[in-house]
């Protein structure tokens, strides 16, 4: 319990410093100025998303190779975490967008990848709540899960088709990829904070998804136990 | 029906099975042996695993942990050769509504891939009793003759292994004669029967051996090769 | 029995079903019908509009005609269980899933062989000299829209709310296939048409794709 609380406050002090280093020791970009300073939180919360949809469907493959409740449990925490993160590069976006590009929103391949992302595992979290018996629900569900995962390729494949208006790959790409030395140290600790709290955040849901099953069958296991000498007078 | 030869017959064993739907559990490390040839009643309250194991028995549900192997004379028979050997009679008919019952039976005897198709079809009607409707659509039978025309297709490919899960449910007094004979020549012929029912059942006659399931274990079992009649006529009095 | 023989078996047995209630064509045609008139009435397109927008509009009706036509291939599977009458059967799972592809996959085209050309004439699309072009993109398209959608409706199933959560996991999942479709007829209906060969391949990539995963999944799909 102790290192609990001491892990979640070296990881609140991460995520200050991180903030502290987006807005104050990152030099101001030469063309978007501040607003630019919102990509230290745009593009981590991307990478989490990305990473926690992969949870997923490796969550989903583990359940239907082992049956082990461990891995639906994986699965349902890891595509709510991965939906927080995705909602927050979705709203982090436009709002750099919209003073850069002078629209709030586009469909160029990565955005709408990402749109598209949500959709889908906003369905997943549906359909597993419209499906009652819970091995029923952990596979169909996971069925779909690894459907959706293999749509991601394809969606981003026929988006970039389509059109692409995003600002070129400035991290990765070739040489002219100007991201600054201290400019992708900031974004480096902060891909981590970020990173450190999504996993927090996946490992405490998941905790929480454990008890709460625990609960569900205790709370089943006192109802049939108190129920066998009144009920049941036969057919 | 009875001019095909009899498959050989079934046996299974189950190893300390175990099946939960979620938080419930319908069968605790439950462990049975049937031997070929055996006719098994199943009794028990609602709830107590009857169909769960029948389900589990015809292989469409997958124990959640625990074994369950199939056996003839000859020793252990795969899964998949057990499937083609295996017959049921569920809760619902099985059947297409839309279908005429010549068209069901063709369909399943197709899927079976069984030889002289036309003509064993037309001998489980008449054995059945439903050669005159054997045209009309399912949909405007009785409950007794989709009962019947159900026990039909389950009977179609000669299963080895037959499991029964109520099949009284629904028939009324000359179906319930049809199936006592039905059932008495299939034991004649060696088939294995499990047959989940009610201790009041007529049909129990038919029984080398008893199971009394209750809450997903075996409760009372009068054994292979032993006498049944004293543990039905005990759950008789009870129910 | 191998796979391909049990899936015929299931193709006539589904499309004998069919015939016998005519429930799913009728609607799907229907339905689809009044997409494409509202569609007039919404826009009021021009002949050269009905050429930049029909590609969309045909693919729209398809997406939605197909899910909810895709809806009953497993939910009257349910009615007497006769899906467990289909997995008694010594027959592959994956058959099972195939028949019903096959036969959701026809009256699909049944439907198309009715809107095409209805929507030629009420748009004044002319189809000489594509018609063959076109045909090829219709085939990869509905495979991937009846893959996916067969698949699902074996999901959905067992859902509370089926009929409406269907659509809800199908159509995200079409988007790649809604903009490659849409594309490629697109690159038919352009002045002189020339078949975009970039989109089939996004089509056909989307039905290997996903037809393997069914494949390798269908056994998932159907146990208990």
């Amino acid at each position: 319990m102790k290192l609990r609380i001491l892990i979640a406050v070296a990881l609140g002090a991460l995520i200050m410093f991180a903030g502290y280093a987006a807005l104050f020791i990152a030099p101001d970009e030469a063309t978007m100025h501040a607003i630019q300073r919102i990509f230290y939180f745009h593009l981590p919360s991307w990478i989490a998303c990305f990473t926690a949809f992969t949870v997923v469907f490796v969550a989903n493959i583990g359940w239907l190779a082992t049956r082990r409740e461990k891995y639906d449990a994986l699965a349902v925490s890891a595509a709510e975490v991965g939906i927080m993160s995705c909602t927050i590069g979705l709203i982090t976006g436009p709002l750099w967008a919209h003073p850069v590009w002078g629209i709030w929103w586009t469909w160029d391949a990565r955005l709408t990848t990402t749109f598209i992302l949500w959709l889908l595992y906003i369905s997943y979290l549906l359909l597993r709540g419209l499906l009652d018996e819970p091995a029923r629900r952990a596979t169909l569900s996971a069925v779909f899960g690894i459907f959706a995962f293999l749509d991601v390729p394809l969606v981003y494949m026929s988006n970039r088709l389509w059109r692409t208006q995003h600002p070129q790959p400035v991290i990765l790409g070739g040489k002219n990829s100007g991201l600054n030395p201290i400019m992708a140290k900031v974004l480096l600790v902060c891909v981590i904070a970020v990173l450190a709290v999504m996993v927090l955040v996946l490992i405490d849901r998941y905790r929480l998804e454990l008890l709460r099953r625990e609960a569900d069958g205790l709370r089943l296991e006192i109802e049939s136990r108190s129920a066998i000498p009144a009920g049941d007078s036969g057919d | 029906m009875s001019s095909h030869s009899p498959a050989p017959a079934i046996g299974l064993r189950f190893e300390s099975v175990s099946k939960r739907f979620g938080t419930f559990t319908a069968l605790r490390g439950l462990t049975l042996e049937i031997s070929p040839g055996e006719f098994v009643a199943l009794l028990g309250h609602n709830g107590a695993g009857k169909t769960t194991l029948l389900r589990i028995a015809s292989q469409l549900m997958h124990p959640s942990s625990g074994a369950v192997t199939f056996v003839s004379q000859n020793g252990t028979v795969s899964p998949d050769q057990a499937r083609r050997l295996v017959g049921l009679v569920a809760h619902s008919t099985l059947l297409y509504d839309d279908f005429s019952a010549v068209e069901n039976l063709k369909l399943f005897a197709r899927l079976y891939s069984l030889d002289h198709a036309e003509e064993r079809v037309a001998q489980a009607l008449e054995s059945c009793g439903l050669g005159w409707r054997a045209t009309s659509p399912v949909r405007t039978f009785s409950r007794g003759m989709r009962q019947r025309l159900a026990l039909a297709r389950a009977l179609l490919h000669s299963p080895g292994l037959l499991l029964l899960d109520e099949p009284a449910a629904g028939l009324d007094r000359q179906g319930l004669a049809w199936l006592g004979t039905t059932l008495a020549r299939l034991r004649g012929d060696g088939c294995t029967v499990i047959m989940s029912t009610h201790a009041r059942n007529e049909s129990l006659e038919l029984a080398t051996r008893a199971v009394n399931l209750s809450g997903g274990r075996i409760d009372r079992d009068s054994g292979s090769g032993g006498d049944p009649r004293p543990l039905l006529s005990s759950l008789r009095e009870e129910a | 029995m191998t796979t391909p023989h049990a899936a015929w078996i299931l193709l006539t047995k589904e499309l004998r079903l069919e015939l016998r209630t005519r429930e799913l064509l009728n609607a799907t045609i229907v339905f689809s019908l009044i997409v494409v008139v509202l569609f007039s009435f919404a826009f009021d397109p021009t002949a050269a509009e009905a050429r930049r927008y029909g590609p969309g509009l045909l693919w729209i009706a398809f997406l939605f005609a197909g899910s909810l036509m895709l809806n009953p291939s497993f939910a009257r599977e349910q009615a007497n269980d006769t899906l467990d009458a289909l997995r008694l059967a010594p027959v592959p799972p994956f058959a099972l899933v195939l028949g019903k592809m096959l036969a959701n996959f026809l009256f699909l085209a049944i439907a198309e062989c009715v809107l095409v050309p209805v929507f030629s004439i009420l748009y004044n699309v002319s189809l000489a000299g594509i018609v063959w072009r076109l045909i090829v993109v219709l085939f990869l398209g509905d495979a991937g829209l009846v893959i996916t959608g067969t698949v699902f409706s074996a999901v959905s199933a067992h859902a509370r709310m089926r009929e409406l959560l269907l659509p809800l996991l199908l159509l995200p999942i079409l988007a790649p296939l809604l903009i490659a479709a849409v594309e490629a007829t697109a690159s038919l209906f352009a002045d002189p048409p020339a078949l975009d060969r970039t989109w089939l391949s996004v089509l056909a990539g989307f039905d290997v794709v996903f037809l393997t995963a069914s494949w390798i999944l269908c056994d998932y799909l159907l146990e208990e």
